[in-house]
C-alpha cells in the first residue's frame, strides 16, 4: 500500500458524537498545530442538535497557507460507531484511520488502501479515571495524545495550551495532561511514530490569531462605537451577540459600573430591526445580527429604512435555506433576498467579508456607511466564516478613529438656519441632511414610510413622489464610490477570470494556483460590496469569459451581475456549490476544469 | 391635498405657560381625520397636557404605527420629531429610541388594530420591559382606514354599521396590561377631556410604561346604535372608578384637594397625583382586585375609567439594564473604542 506522506500538508477529520465534549479536544489539536507555527484551519460540521447526532471537525494543516477545504481526508479519527462506514469511505487512498479499539471492529473499518490504527481509548480512560462524564471527556483527550505521537506534535505546546485553557484549575490541567500522556505512550508503544504525515514546527503563524468571524464582527461593532444591539437568537449568528456582550462587559462600563451599551433580546426579528431603527434614528450606532429567516422577517422594516433613510447595520450570517433549511450548514443563498429586501423599489448596500479579518473591518465600515448613506447596510457573512476557526492577521486600529456620523445637523447648525427640510439634496450626492430628536425645535421632522416629498411632508403627488425616488438612485450611485473595493489577483496571460464573494475566496485562491499549475492562468476578482462599482464592470469587460463561483443553487451572484451590470449572460459561467458544507478548492478546480474539457471536446 | 399646515396666529391675551409658549406652540398640522373623530379630542388633550406641564415641545418624541390613530402625531407638537413606523411595530421603535436617550418624553400613539392584532406581541413585550413611554391606544373597535372591519377590541354582540354582529371575544388592553405586569394602567374617554388631561399628565410623570386606553368613537364606521364603542353607548355606560387630580412639582396640595378619601402618590419627577376613589370597592394598588373588578363590570356592559392601577416602585427598562446616565447616543468616542492596546491584548489571548 502506498501510504500518504508529507510534512505539514494534510487533513485530519475527527468524527464525534454531539454533546460528548469533543470540541475542546479537537480545538487542542488545531491550536497545537497553530502554535507550532504551521498554518491551519478548523471547520466544524455539526448537526442541529444538542446531544446524540454525529458531528465532525476538520483540520487542514497547510505549509502553503491554504485554508479552504481541499476535498481530502488524510487522517480520520473515527469516534462515532454510527458513522463508521461513511467515515471509513471518506479517507483518501493511502490515508489513515484511528478508532477506539476497546471493542475491536477492524473488519468493519478495514479498507485495502488505508492504514487502520486501533487505540483502546475507552478502556484506557476507564482504567485511569473515575466518573462517567470525566471518562467520556478524557477519552477525547487521549486521542489527542495519540495524535501527538502519530503526528509528532510538540507535547510542550499542548501542555501550555492546557494551562492557558484551564488557567487556575490545576486539577483539570493535571488530569488532561495525564490523558494526553496515556494516549501518547500507547501510540509510541504500538505504532511506528511518527506517521509519514506529520507536523514540523514552522514560523508562519507568528502574526496571526485564531478567531471566528462572529467574534471578529463583534469586535468591529465594539470598536466602531455601537452602543445598541437588538437581536433574536438564531443559528449561526448567535455567537456574534454573545461575543459582543462579553466584550462590552469587559470594555464598556463607566466608572460607576454602569453600562455604556444596551443589548435587547427582542421578541422576534421584526422587533429586533425596529429597535435598531429606533436607536439609530435617535442618534446611536445600532445593529442586529441574524440569519436568512431573520432577514425575511425584517424585510418590511428594511424597506422602511431604505425609504425613510434611517441608518442600520445588519449581519446576515447565512445558513442553508430555503425555509428552516439546514440551520447548522453554510451557504451564500441570501444574496438576492438581502439586496432587494422588501416590497416596492428597494435596494440595499451589502458587504461581503471573506474571513474574520474582513468581518472586523467591514463591521466598522458598515456603521460608517450606514450613517454616511442613511440606509441599512447588511454584512453578508456566513456560517463558515462566522463559526469556524480561522487564522486572522493582527487587527490594526487607529486610536484617533472617530466614526463617520454622516450628514447630521446639530443644534448649533440649526440655530443658524432659517428652515430645515429633511430630504433635500443640497450637495448633489443624493444624501440629505438629518437631525436628531431633542436637539433643537428647528430640527423637527416626521419620519414616515408613507409617501413624502423632499421637504419631509406627506404626499400623494406623483411628481413629489418621483422626485424622492429618483434622488434615492443618485444616492445609490454615490454608494458605489464609498463601498469597499474588490481585491484582484492578476495572472500573466489570463484571458478569462473568476469572480467570487465571501467565504469562497480561500477556495478560489488555492484553485487559482492549481489551475495555473495545470496551464490555465486566470485572473481573479473577489467582490467586497454591492452596489458593484466600476472596477467590477472593467473586470467583466476585460475577460472573454468569467467563472462566477458561489455557494447557492440559483447562481444569485451571477443574476445580480446580469441585472446590475452591462454584461452578456453567455460570458458568465457558474461554478456552484450548495450542499451545505463549505466550498473546497477541489470544487472550484474541478468545476472550472470540467468546463474547460467540455470546451475542448466540442 | 393630504397635508395642511396650520397657520399660526398670535392674538392679545393668549395664555402662555412658564416657557412663554402658548397652546398653539404645542399643536401640529391640521387633522385630516373625519369631523367629530374621537382621536382629535385626544390630540387636543395631549396638546394641553404638554402645554400645562411646561415641557419644551422639541424634548418630546412622537411615535406611532399605522392606522387612523397613528396619523395623529402629525397633528400635535410640530416642534418634536415624529416616527410613524410600520403597522404594529411602534413598540420596537420606542424600545430602541428610549434606550439610547432616556432624557426625552416618549409618547406613542396606537390604535386597537395596531396594538391588539398585528402588534399584540410587541405591545406585550413593551409592557414586559416597562419602557419609559406613554402608550396611548385610541380604541374604537374598528378598522377605519380599510372601512369598517371589526377590530380585536370589538365586544361580543357589538354591531357593525351594516348590522353584522361581532362573535369573537374582545381583547381588553387594560386587562391584558394588568396581567402582563404593567406599572401604570388607565382608561379614559375621548369625550371627557377633564379626565383625560390629568391622566395624560400623570402618565408623562410616571417612569415606566404608562398605558392609556382611550375609548375614542369612530364617527364614520362605529358610532351607530348597537355599537359598544359609540359616543352614546360610552356616555351611558361610563363608570369612573377613580378620580384623579394632578399636582405639578412646584405646587402645593390644597386643603380642598385633601378632603375625602384621597391617596397622594409622588411621581418620579416630583409631581403628585391625588387619587380619590369613586367606586367604593375599587383599589388601584391591587392588581388582582383591579382585574376582577374590571372583568365583572365589563360583563355588565360598563366602561370603567380612571387611573386603574399604578406601581411607582417598578424599575423601567433602562434601570433594569443598568444603563449609564449619559444617553448612549451621546457617549464620547474615547469611551466607546477600547483602543489599539486592548486589541493587541485580544490578539494575544486568541493565539
Amino acid at each position: 500500500m502506498n501510504q500518504t506522506a508529507g510534512i505539514n500538508d494534510f487533513v485530519i477529520k475527527i468524527a464525534n458524537v454531539n454533546g460528548t465534549g469533543s470540541a475542546s479536544a479537537n480545538a487542542l489539536v488545531m491550536k497545537t498545530v497553530f502554535r507550532m507555527g504551521v498554518p491551519v484551519a478548523g471547520k466544524n460540521f455539526f448537526p442541529s442538535n444538542i446531544q446524540g447526532l454525529p458531528t465532525w471537525y476538520e483540520i487542514r494543516v497547510s505549509k502553503d497557507g491554504y485554508i479552504a477545504r481541499s476535498g481530502r481526508v488524510d487522517l480520520m479519527v473515527a469516534m462515532n460507531a454510527e458513522t463508521y462506514d461513511q467515515d471509513r469511505d471518506e479517507v483518501s487512498a493511502g490515508g489513515y484511520l484511528l478508532y477506539d479499539s476497546t471493542w475491536p471492529r477492524v473488519r468493519r473499518l478495514e479498507r485495502e488502501d488505508i492504514t487502520v490504527l486501533g487505540v483502546p481509548l475507552s478502556k484506557i480512560s476507564n482504567e485511569n479515571f473515575e466518573g462517567a462524564r470525566i471518562r467520556i471527556l478524557l477519552k477525547n483527550v487521549i486521542y489527542v495524545g495519540a495524535l501527538a505521537a502519530l503526528l509528532d506534535m510538540d507535547l510542550k505546546v499542548i501542555e501550555q495550551l492546557l494551562k492557558d485553557t484551564f488557567a487556575s484549575k490545576e486539577k483539570l490541567v493535571a488530569s488532561n495532561l495525564k490523558a494526553i500522556h496515556l494516549g501518547y505512550d500507547y501510540a509510541k508503544e504500538h505504532f511506528e511514530c511518527p506517521l509519514p504525515i506529520r507536523v514540523e514546527a514552522m514560523d508562519k503563524t507568528r502574526d496571526c490569531m485564531m478567531i471566528e468571524g462572529n467574534a471578529a464582527a463583534a469586535l468591529g461593532c465594539l470598536y466602531a462605537g455601537a452602543t445598541f444591539g437588538a437581536w433574536y437568537p438564531i443559528t449561526p449568528s448567535t455567537s456574534l451577540m454573545d461575543a459582543f456582550a462579553a466584550y462590552c462587559k469587559r470594555y464598556r462600563r463607566d466608572e460607576e459600573g454602569k453600562n455604556l451599551y444596551c443589548i435587547v433580546q427582542a421578541e422576534d426579528e421584526l422587533a429586533a430591526i425596529g429597535m435598531v431603527l429606533g436607536a439609530s434614528w435617535n442618534g446611536a450606532r445600532a445593529f442586529t445580527p441574524t440569519s436568512g429567516p431573520g432577514i425575511s422577517l425584517m424585510s418590511e422594516f428594511l424597506g422602511y429604512a431604505y425609504y425613510a433613510e434611517v441608518p442600520a447595520v445588519l449581519f446576515d450570517v447565512q445558513r442553508v435555506g430555503p425555509s428552516t433549511g439546514m440551520p447548522t450548514r453554510t451557504q451564500q443563498a441570501d444574496l438576492l433576498l438581502a439586496a432587494y429586501a422588501s416590497h416596492g423599489d428597494t435596494r440595499h448596500v451589502l458587504l461581503f467579508p471573506s474571513n474574520p479579518e474582513d468581518c472586523f473591518y467591514h463591521a466598522v465600515k458598515a456603521f460608517d456607511l450606514a450613517e454616511r448613506l442613511q440606509t441599512p447596510v447588511l454584512v453578508m457573512s456566513d456560517l463558515d466564516i462566522g463559526m469556524n476557526d480561522w487564522m486572522c492577521p493582527r487587527l490594526e486600529w487607529d486610536d484617533s478613529y472617530e466614526g463617520d456620523r454622516g450628514k447630521v445637523l446639530h443644534a448649533e447648525d440649526l440655530e443658524k438656519m432659517d428652515k430645515f427640510h429633511r430630504y433635500l439634496d443640497s450637495d448633489g450626492d443624493g444624501i440629505p441632511y438629518r437631525t436628531l430628536p431633542g436637539e433643537h425645535p428647528k430640527g423637527a421632522y416626521f419620519t414616515r414610510g408613507s409617501g413624502h416629498n423632499k421637504y419631509g411632508a406627506y404626499t400623494e403627488d406623483p411628481d413629489e413622489y418621483r422626485d424622492v425616488m429618483e434622488r434615492l438612485l443618485v444616492k445609490w450611485d454615490t454608494a458605489k464610490s464609498l463601498v469597499p473595493e474588490p481585491t484582484v489577483i492578476a495572472k500573466r496571460g489570463a484571458t478569462s477570470g473568476i469572480l467570487a464573494i465571501g467565504s469562497s475566496d480561500a477556495a478560489v485562491r488555492e484553485a487559482l494556483d492549481g489551475l495555473h499549475a495545470q496551464g490555465l492562468p486566470l485572473d481573479y476578482m473577489c467582490i467586497k460590496a454591492f452596489p458593484f462599482n466600476e472596477q467590477v464592470q472593467e473586470f467583466l469587460d476585460k475577460h472573454e469569459r468569467i467563472f462566477v463561483v458561489e455557494q447557492n443553487r440559483d447562481a444569485q451572484l451571477k443574476s445580480m451581475l446580469v441585472l446590475e451590470m452591462d454584461v452578456s449572460k453567455r460570458k458568465l459561467i457558474s461554478v456552484l456549490h450548495y450542499d451545505g458544507f463549505p466550498i473546497g478548492s477541489n470544487h472550484v478546480l474541478d468545476g472550472i476544469m470540467s468546463v474547460q474539457e467540455q470546451g475542448s471536446a466540442a | 391635498m393630504t397635508y395642511i399646515r396650520k397657520p399660526k396666529v398670535e392674538y392679545a391675551g393668549q395664555r402662555k405657560n412658564e416657557l412663554g409658549l402658548n397652546l398653539r406652540d404645542y399643536e401640529g398640522g391640521l387633522s385630516t381625520l373625519c369631523a367629530g373623530c374621537g382621536h382629535d379630542s385626544i390630540t387636543a388633550a395631549i396638546v394641553q397636557a404638554f402645554f400645562e406641564l411646561n415641557i419644551p415641545p422639541y424634548r418630546a418624541a412622537k411615535l406611532s404605527g399605522i392606522g387612523c390613530s397613528s396619523k395623529t402625531p402629525a397633528y400635535f407638537l410640530s416642534p418634536s420629531h415624529g416616527f410613524n413606523a410600520v403597522h404594529g411595530r411602534m413598540p420596537a421603535i420606542a424600545t430602541g429610541a428610549s434606550a439610547v436617550n432616556p432624557l426625552l418624553h416618549y409618547i406613542g400613539v396606537s390604535g386597537d388594530g395596531d396594538s391588539l392584532s398585528i402588534g399584540l406581541g410587541q405591545f406585550a413585550h413593551a409592557i414586559r420591559r416597562n419602557l419609559n413611554v406613554v402608550y396611548i391606544i385610541e380604541n374604537n373597535g374598528v378598522y377605519g382606514l380599510t372601512k369598517g372591519q371589526f377590530s380585536a377590541s370589538a365586544d361580543i354582540g357589538s354591531k357593525a354599521k351594516k348590522g353584522e354582529e361581532n362573535r369573537q371575544a374582545p381583547i381588553d388592553p387594560v386587562i391584558l396590561a394588568l396581567g402582563m405586569g404593567a406599572s401604570f394602567v388607565a382608561r379614559g374617554f375621548s369625550g371627557d377631556k377633564g379626565q383625560l388631561v390629568p391622566l395624560l399628565k400623570a402618565a408623562l410623570g410616571h417612569k415606566g410604561f404608562a398605558l392609556l386606553d382611550i375609548v375614542s368613537p369612530c364617527v364614520t364606521f362605529n358610532d351607530h346604535e348597537g355599537s359598544t364603542k359609540s359616543y352614546a353607548y360610552t356616555r351611558e355606560n361610563f363608570q369612573e372608578a377613580t378620580h384623579m387630580d394632578f399636582v405639578p412639582p412646584a405646587q402645593t396640595i390644597t386643603v380642598e384637594q385633601k378632603s375625602g378619601e384621597v391617596v397622594s402618590v409622588r411621581l418620579h419627577d416630583g409631581s403628585h397625583i391625588l387619587l380619590r376613589k369613586v367606586a367604593e370597592e375599587y383599589d388601584p394598588k391591587d392588581r388582582g382586585d383591579a382585574i376582577s373588578y374590571l372583568q365583572h363590570h365589563h360583563e355588565q356592559g360598563e366602561v370603567v375609567t380612571g387611573l386603574l392601577y399604578m406601581d411607582v416602585s417598578a424599575k423601567d427598562m433602562n434601570a433594569v439594564m443598568n444603563l449609564a446616565e449619559t444617553p448612549l447616543s451621546q457617549v464620547a468616542w474615547k469611551d466607546l473604542s477600547p483602543g489599539s492596546k486592548i486589541l493587541d491584548e485580544i490578539f494575544e489571548a486568541n493565539r
